[in-house]
């Protein structure tokens, strides 16, 4: 599987390498591949989603310099930063007989696995797609779906600093609190080493 | 004629938003041309034509929630 790592990217530039090689996939049956990047910050309004649950003014994003982009993922509101690790799959949902739910649970069971490797105990909740620590996100999903072929994908929260900035929305439509690696172990990580992590995990399950 | 049926999308998914209708009625489609945006919790999801032909019925409308097996629009096959 065709690691492609774009490293620190616009939200905008990072949709657009998406769209063309899920495009490619569909089409010209191109080898599906896994996209990780990081992102500057950026709200996005998923498919499902409302401005509505962007608490924060216009103002105030400009001074933190955090944009603001509509998003083709299904789900509602999100904050992406730097301190998170981006992972968009695009791959053929025929290897999960074609079963949204299904390729979303395995999505979270890879990010729960990598998470224990780091020394944290994560876990789903029924109906609430994602992946928690306790009563806190660590990782948020939302994905779209062209022709059986999936593009967007999962955020996971490494950093502890770009937490602040998710008081700038209800993640997701919800009140809820967001975590961190970080935040969890109480030690610094670097992004790499998850993006790594990831990147291994699902390419030892789709192989 | 090919009445275009909401698909299972996957186990214990039972309904979809209907976000968007790439055609309006008339148009002529091709199979696997891009029909209908479809929502739910966390998925955007393209649901391709079946057939080719002319779009002669949308029978669901932006915003309404559809269950599997509805009914979303009526092809009338070339």
């Amino acid at each position: 599987m065709e690691i492609i790592d774009l490293g620190l990217i616009d939200y905008a530039q990072a949709a657009q390498v998406q769209a063309g090689r899920c495009r490619d996939v569909c089409g010209s049956g191109r080898d599906e591949c896994l996209i990780f990047c990081r992102h500057h910050p950026v709200i996005t309004i998923g498919r499902s989603g409302s401005p509505a649950n962007i608490t924060a003014s216009p103002e105030s994003l400009r001074q933190k310099e955090i944009a603001v982009v509509r998003s083709p993922r299904g789900g509602d509101v999100t904050y992406h930063g730097p301190g998170q690790v981006m992972i968009y799959p695009i791959l053929r949902l025929s290897r999960f007989a074609l079963d949204l739910h299904r390729y979303l649970r395995f999505l979270e069971e890879a990010v729960i696995a990598v998470l224990a490797g780091c020394g944290i105990r994560a876990h789903q909740r029924p109906g609430l797609t994602g992946i928690w620590v306790g009563e806190r996100k660590i990782s948020s999903i939302g994905i779209r779906v062209q022709h059986w072929v999936s593009s967007h994908g999962i955020a996971v929260n490494v950093l502890q600093d770009d937490l602040v900035n998710f008081s700038c929305i209800r993640p997701c439509g919800m009140d809820i609190a967001m975590t961190s690696v970080e935040t969890v172990t109480n030690v610094p990580w670097e992004p790499a080493i998850i993006q790594d992590r990831m990147a291994r995990r699902l390419q030892s399950c789709i192989q | 004629m090919h009445t275009v049926i909401l698909p299972e999308l996957g186990s214990g998914i039972e309904k979809a938003i209907v976000s968007f209708w790439f055609v309006k009625e008339g148009d002529m489609v091709k199979e696997k041309d891009d029909l209908v945006e479809l929502t739910t919790d966390k998925a955007a999801f393209n649901l391709p034509s079946p057939c080719s032909g002319t779009l002669t019925e949308i029978l669901v409308r932006e915003g309404d929630t559809v269950r599997v097996g509805d009914a979303l629009a009526v092809i009338q096959e070339q």
